[in-house]
């Protein structure tokens, strides 16, 4: 019997490892049809005419579905208060966009009559590269929105412009300029997106099976879109294949599966593959930034500044609290104590899939995360420091938190330097950097790259932090059962990250009852609390809170019933896990199994108590939480194919309290992989004609077991002062924090300025020729 | 075909791939599909004792052949070692590529009962996986290779 926090293994395995999970695609209802999305082959075009006919008559099609067919609900709200097209009535905008919706008996005669509509297009020049967007003479993609003349979509800033401009302005310091770019990637869950939509025409209630990370988001914008009240919208999100971000936003698959239901009254399934997972659905950073910094000659940084230009496609349509259009990016002063920061972002459509908002960025932190430590490595090598030196020299100290950034943000708690050297200890850096010189002096080519950052996750406080008007609270609800067991239903939705495990483990905790005798109910807003779901590492922060504080109430109105059993006064008893017992006499007390059979006992109880020991809690957060973590990266690079290998990568992580520190070291992991990835391997390329060049696994390449090493990882626990139980989220951290340290490492093995992501053969080739090394 | 040890027989287009077969005909949704370009593993099964990805196969193809799934490993309340590593080691997170990844791993542990790191790694570098970073998983087959 386990009860608390630990390593305990996962309850969710189980079914897993037997092959008898639960996702979509598993879905099997009685008379159920199969969907499947006819996709633009062009990036940019007028639609002159949809030619149905022949795919009608296939026998057995029962409907074709035209963007002319939905009416009003041809476009959708997106969660960045614009609209994008769920199948396209006046032009498509990217390649891979929906344009026609094929029902049938079965998937393969669904994907057979695709072939058989005849779309006639009128080409566009397409917009492609984001820097040329904004151009006078660039052509407007988005012409359904009324007076509109050019691709721009939004100007942010954060920090102070002019304290900022005076720093740089200053004839005693020295400065960096860095552009860089944050090429396109894809969260590429191993599921791919899909739903069963399943339309009852007498009860007139929906149930939608999807692959969604925010269930009750899901339901509320299906109800915007379909007039369906939202009571009579049942989501279920079952297991999902991993999410990443991915399964966020709500895609056009989802509401022509809905339309196909309702229309036909059969249930219908629309499973996406591979290929339009990569091309349609949302995708991560595309981020041009061009990163300035300001520091004393002695190497106190004093200042930082960016400009971003932002792709985000044909539609904005971009999953994050709708004051933010740029995200978090404003934390770009990392962690670090500078005296002035500015940062302006400028949002631009171009001829691609919508998205930003994913793959572990915590809300652009990932790309806030880049840019400073990207910056902080030019600055080092400008002022001749090793970046150690120069990041111990400028982390923000222990006894300033809460800090205030120059930005607005308020970290809530931190020992970074504490971090970086236990890094440091486990890396043997000194050890590392005379390997190193040994290695130049033969003409071996070894980096070293550091990465310290500092993550915002749990948004948010209702006060700042709203989807579409709708404060980012989550729920807990928990039922105590007669016989002292447990159930915990949730408004979050693991996609993998092991809720049902360590939620239990929260309320195991707190209440002192064993985790196997707690289950977790997650994924269905029939039965679980609203709230918004799971990203943005903010379930631990956000729900998780909520499930103590509802534990909590529990406990509270135990000592209540413990106090009536026991005919003594409430004040008089005391808490020691799973038990309420006189103060003085411990033998008197009654456990938790004792009492909440007494709960609904015929027990007198004072007035207004209720019976039962039920409770749930809706957790407004203070703050957000902010974990943090000190990363090294050691890469070879061949010198004669140009090949990058990581061969050590050590990642100390602090998350606060840890409930399940095997979970967290699983999640360490996946997120390190994915900076892997993003550093070395992946692109979502275009080219110039808007074609899509990642669209398949064959192209866009993920990490194989071969291409990462066993991870070295090691932690510190610094408290979230404000949570209740000082536990901080850490599902994004390692995706955000490690890629900067792998381009450093290799910026260093070959004593290069920069070298944008990723880092293929070919371009680290390159980078190795400008630096004028022979091939060998 | 004999699929985890039961005789089937079915009509099927010849064009219906494996995967769609032993998920959709049979019902055994263990097995996953996570591409569309035969990279990612997801749908690994046995084939005559021999791992193959499932939706680079006709069902066709399997006529006659011996299948194994996830579901016909282990024993009735009684997990195969490779089952028990993953689930002891943290070896799965979604669980989406798990039922191909020990497909994979008891196919190279038939092959080689003792691999080390390298030749684990190596073996699996068909199977995919977005969550582990694999670390856990090669730790679980290490794991089962001593048990």
């Amino acid at each position: 019997m386990t009860i608390g926090f630990g390593s305990t293994r996962r309850k969710e395995d189980a079914r897993f490892i037997r092959g008898q999970g639960h996702y979509v695609d598993d879905v099997q209802l009685p008379g159920m049809l199969h969907g499947a999305v006819l996709r633009s082959p062009v990036a940019h075009a007028r639609i002159v005419s949809i030619d149905t006919a022949a795919a009608l008559q296939h026998p057995k099609v029962h409907a074709v579905i035209t963007g002319a067919d939905l009416g009003e609900q041809a476009w959708m709200p997106t969660m960045s208060a614009d609209v994008q097209a769920v199948l396209a009535t006046d032009k498509v905008r990217f390649q891979g966009q929906e344009v026609a919706f094929v029902v049938a008996d079965d998937g393969y005669s669904a994907r057979d009559a695709l072939a058989l509509i005849d779309v006639e297009y009128d080409p566009l020049p397409a917009v492609v590269d984001v820097r040329l967007a904004l151009e006078p003479d660039a052509p407007v993609i988005r012409d359904d929105q009324p007076g509109r003349i050019d691709n721009h979509i939004f100007d942010w800033e954060a920090g102070d412009a002019a304290a900022t401009a005076a720093i740089f302005a200053r004839d005693d310091v020295v400065v960096i300029e860095q552009e860089m770019q944050f090429p396109r990637s894809h969260p590429a869950p191993m599921e791919t997106c899909g739903a069963v939509a399943d339309f009852d025409r007498v009860s007139e209630k929906l149930t939608v099976w999807c692959t969604t990370q925010a269930p009750h988001a899901h339901r509320t914008l299906y109800s915007l879109v379909s007039g369906l009240p939202e009571h009579r919208i049942r989501v279920i999100s079952p297991d999902v294949g991993g999410g990443f971000g991915n399964k966020v936003p709500v895609y056009p698959g989802y509401i022509c599966a809905i339309a196909a239901a309702r229309m036909l009254g059969r249930p219908v399934k629309w499973m996406e593959d591979r290929s339009e997972n990569l091309m349609s659905t949302g995708f991560a950073r595309d981020f041009v930034m061009r990163g300035r910094m300001a520091a004393t000659p002695e190497g106190k940084l004093l200042a930082v500044a960016v400009d971003v230009i932002a792709d985000h496609g044909a539609f904005n349509a971009t999953a994050q609290p709708s004051r933010y259009p740029a995200g978090f990016f404003s934390v770009f002063t990392g962690s670090y104590d500078v005296a002035a920061a500015h940062c302006a972002v400028t949002g631009v459509y171009t001829n691609k899939a919508p998205g930003g908002v994913a793959y572990a960025c915590s809300f652009r932190i990932a790309e806030a995360v880049y840019l400073v430590e990207r910056c902080v490595d030019c600055m080092a090598g400008e002022l001749g420091l090793d970046p150690v030196e120069l990041r111990l020299a400028n982390l923000i100290r222990p006894d300033q938190f809460p800090y205030e950034s120059k930005t607005g943000w308020v970290y809530d708690s931190g020992n970074y330097e504490a971090a970086l050297l236990k890094a440091l200890e486990i890396a043997d850096y000194a050890g590392l950097r005379a390997e190193q010189a040994e290695k130049r002096s033969r003409g071996e080519l070894m980096g070293i790259g550091l990465s310290f950052f500092t993550e915002a996750v749990g948004a948010g406080p209702r006060k700042h932090m709203d989807m579409f008007g709708l404060g980012m609270n989550d729920g807990a609800a928990i039922r105590i059962s007669p016989s002292g067991t447990a159930q915990l239903s949730i408004s979050v939705q693991t996609q993998g990250q092991g809720h049902e495990t360590t939620f239990a483990q929260i309320v195991s905790a707190e209440l002192g009852i064993a985790t196997d005798d707690v289950d977790v109910i997650h994924g269905d807003t029939d039965t679980t609390p609203y709230g918004l779901g799971t990203y943005g590492s903010r379930s631990t922060p956000v729900s998780g809170a909520a499930a103590a504080l509802a534990a909590r109430k529990v406990r509270d109105r135990a000592r209540i019933v413990a106090a009536a059993m026991l005919e003594v006064a409430a004040e008089d008893l005391e808490w020691t896990t799973g038990r309420w017992a006189v103060k003085g006499d411990p033998s008197q007390g009654a456990s938790i199994a004792e009492i909440a059979v007494a709960s609904r006992g015929p027990i007198e109880l004072p007035l207004g108590i209720e019976a039962g020991l039920d409770a749930e809690a809706v957790y407004d957060p203070p703050n957000l939480t902010f974990p943090f973590g000190a990363y090294i990266c050691v890469v070879d690079v061949d010198p004669g194919t140009a090949h990058v290998k990581v061969r050590r990568f050590i990642a100390v992580d602090d998350c606060g309290v840890r409930i399940n520190p095997m979970i967290v070291e699983g999640q360490i992991h996946g997120g390190l992989t994915d900076g892997v990835g993003m550093a070395l391997m992946e692109m979502i390329a275009f080219d110039e004609d808007g074609n899509c060049l990642g669209a398949s696994l064959m192209d866009y390449l993920i990490p194989t077991a071969v291409e990462v090493p066993d991870w070295e990882t090691g932690f510190t626990v610094t408290p979230s002062p404000h949570h209740p139980i000082g536990a901080k989220g850490i599902g994004e951290s390692a995706t955000v924090g490690s890629p900067p340290a792998i381009v450093n490492a290799i910026c260093d093995a070959l004593g290069v300025r920069h070298i944008d992501m990723p880092c293929t053969p070919s371009r680290v080739w390159d980078a190795m020729r400008s630096k004028g090394r022979p091939a060998q | 075909m004999t699929v985890n040890g039961a005789r089937q027989s079915a009509d099927v287009e010849p064009r219906l791939l494996l995967v769609h077969f032993l998920r959709e005909t049979l019902g055994l949704t263990g097995t996953h599909v996570g591409c569309d370009t035969s990279n990612c593993g997801a749908c690994t099964v046995h084939l005559n004792g021999e791992a193959v990805k499932s939706c680079t196969l006709l069902a066709v193809q399997a006529d006659g052949a011996e299948v194994k799934t996830i579901e016909g490993m282990g024993q009735e309340g009684a997990l195969h070692p490779l089952q028990e590593a993953f689930w002891e080691h943290h070896g799965l997170q979604c669980g989406y590529c798990t039922p191909g990844m020990i497909m994979a791993s008891a196919d190279l542990l038939q092959r080689n009962p003792k691999p080390n790191e390298h030749e684990v790694r190596e073996a699996l570098a068909g199977n995919l996986c977005r969550c582990t970073g694999y670390h856990n998983i090669v730790k679980a087959v290490l794991a089962a290779s001593e048990s």
